[in-house]
């Protein structure tokens, strides 16, 4: 075991694993947090907890770690490189590591135009790239980057986003490779709709054989309604929602569209399980955390296993 | 070129408040060539700056010099005749101009009249854009002559990120993601296998973050 995390030893397993997400609040109230853990709590390997996703300044992602751990959840922490040089990451990664804290996504983060600060200054120090490789060294080698000797390495599951709806398309499996060389252990995909060209990303994946030596969880959102899948298509750079997927829940009434979302939701899961080379899904139900029970249950995975 | 834009008139104007006899310096390098601070805007903005006062009931007297660099010590000493018989001198030289005569010129005031932009060529007329952060350690023959420090927004060295899309970055419409500019070229020159290697941690020392830098050529001194 490298990090003895839980959503490790479910992997190892060889069990489909579950992850989900949940967004610190735009506050300092933990009771926020404590809500969406209770939705969270047993239906998940481990619960991502976001970095001031889309630039939007929310409670930490570490304070955010620590508080669904008291309610019983492993937590996945999630670092962007868009706010820390490279001394502060390496200063965070030992301070969740001492909490605990034992899976990590490593991210570039959304540009800083997005959020209430586009006037901030963005640090970019090391990429997304580099900062796996930086943990993945802490880790196995027990060293800094300036080769000095850590006091205790940090233990962590390493992962890593990928976008395979974004350009160019031949490079995405390429950057994948290259992140799994840099020491990602697992990977979670953006949110997909648009199964055909994700089918095709995985192929050209296998081919190389990336789905061997990393853990391929796949992303979705269940959509709440046909609006929100527009917003999305327009406003998500990277964001890919095909036209059949808004037809078929714009065809429902608007009180049955979020119900439809989830059945399309469940379908999407149902299909990625029987996929090879897929190992697990990731279930980002935005604001909408209550619905992962129906959602995750909904697709068989439930209850989640005990591997000791 | 080192470009740049002319600050507003009412910011130049507000700098100026204090005095009614300036000298207005002008340069003849890169910021002629970008149309912000050469000759021909000294003479512009002089006018302006003269109507300006005038209709506010306070004149201003303007001596316009225009000087062959602003950032060379042997043509800022041209300025020497003059500064003393004038209260201040606004410069729409770049940055490192404005700082030289500031230097230079310890006991006048030195007013910056124009926001230096950034190292940048002319996409065509009136188009000017950023291509080199002077980063001290260049890379471009990995990239395939294209900067990632300077055309990836978030100056990735393995892009692109997952906000590329269809050639535009995610920061905005206008913008063209470094990275896919990257990708294109590597495969037009073959390269693509430069893609595929990590590369080691950028060395910030070289640029800005290793504080102010400077350069040393004991063969000229
Ligand atoms: S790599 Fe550095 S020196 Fe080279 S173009 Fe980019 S910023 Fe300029
Ligand atoms: S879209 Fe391209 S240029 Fe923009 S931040 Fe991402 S990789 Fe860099």
């Amino acid at each position: 075991m490298k990090s003895g995390s839980n959503l490790e030893k479910v992997l190892a397993a060889g069990h489909f694993s579950v992850t989900a997400e949940c967004g610190p609040p735009r506050g300092a109230d933990p009771e926020v947090v404590r809500k969406k853990a209770a939705y969270v709590k047993g239906n998940v390997d481990a619960c991502n907890v976001t970095d001031n996703q889309t630039s939007v300044v929310r409670m930490s992602s570490l304070a955010g770690c620590l508080l669904i751990k008291e309610e019983g959840i492993e937590p996945l922490i999630q670092m962007v490189v868009r706010d820390r040089n490279r001394i502060a990451l390496q200063s965070d990664l030992l301070g969740a590591s001492a909490m605990g804290v034992r899976n990590i996504l490593c991210l570039s983060g959304d540009h800083q135009k997005f959020g209430d600060d586009p006037q901030a200054k963005n640090v970019f120090d090391i990429d997304s790239m580099q900062f796996i490789h930086l943990v993945k060294s802490m880790r196995d080698e027990g060293t800094f980057p300036s080769g000095k000797k850590l006091d205790g390495a940090p233990k962590f599951f390493i992962g890593c986003a990928v976008n395979p709806f974004a350009d160019p398309f031949e490079i995405r499996v390429p950057r994948l490779k290259l992140k799994v060389e840099a020491g990602a252990d697992f990977v979670q995909t953006q949110c997909i709709y648009n199964m055909k060209k994700f089918k095709e990303y995985l192929e050209l994946a296998k081919k190389q054989g990336l789905h061997e030596k990393v853990k391929i969880l796949a992303g979705v959102t269940p959509l709440k309604s046909a609006g929100m899948a527009k917003f999305m298509k327009k406003m998500v750079a990277g964001m890919d929602i095909p036209d059949e997927v808004i037809n078929r829940i714009a065809a429902e009434p608007k009180e049955k569209q979020a119900e439809k979302g989830i059945e399309m939701c469940i379908e999407l899961i149902q299909e990625l399980k029987e996929m090879e080379g897929i190992a697990g899904v990731h279930v980002m139900a935005i604001e909408w955390e209550e619905k992962l029970h129906e959602i995750i249950g909904g697709a068989g995975l439930l209850p989640r296993p005990v591997v000791e | 070129m080192i470009t740049g834009t002319p600050k507003p008139i009412e910011e130049i104007l507000e700098m100026l408040e204090p005095y009614d006899n300036i000298i207005l310096a002008g340069c003849h390098g890169c910021v002629t060539v970008c149309r912000v601070g050469g000759e021909k805007e000294v003479q512009v903005l002089a006018s302006t700056l003269r109507l300006a006062r005038e209709a506010a009931g306070r004149k201003i007297a303007i001596t316009e010099i225009s000087l062959e660099r602003q950032c060379d010590p042997e043509y800022v000493e041209k300025l020497r005749p003059y500064v003393s018989d004038h209260q201040a001198v606004l410069s729409i030289a770049c940055g490192a101009g404005i700082q030289f005569l500031a230097e230079k010129y310890a006991i006048t005031p030195v007013l910056p009249g124009i926001n230096t932009g950034f190292l940048g060529v002319t996409e065509r007329q009136g188009e000017w854009a950023e291509r080199c952060q002077g980063c001290g350690d260049c890379v471009l023959h990995l990239t395939g002559g294209i900067c990632p420090v300077t055309r990836c927004a978030k100056s990735l060295f393995h892009g692109p990120c997952g906000g590329s899309s269809q050639g535009i970055c995610e920061v905005g419409k206008d913008v063209k993601c470094g990275w896919q500019l990257i990708i294109d070229r590597l495969k037009a020159l073959n390269q693509l296998e430069n893609y595929g290697k990590l590369k080691p941690y950028k060395g910030w020392h070289t640029s800005r973050d290793g504080g102010p830098r400077r350069i040393l050529r004991e063969d000229m001194i």
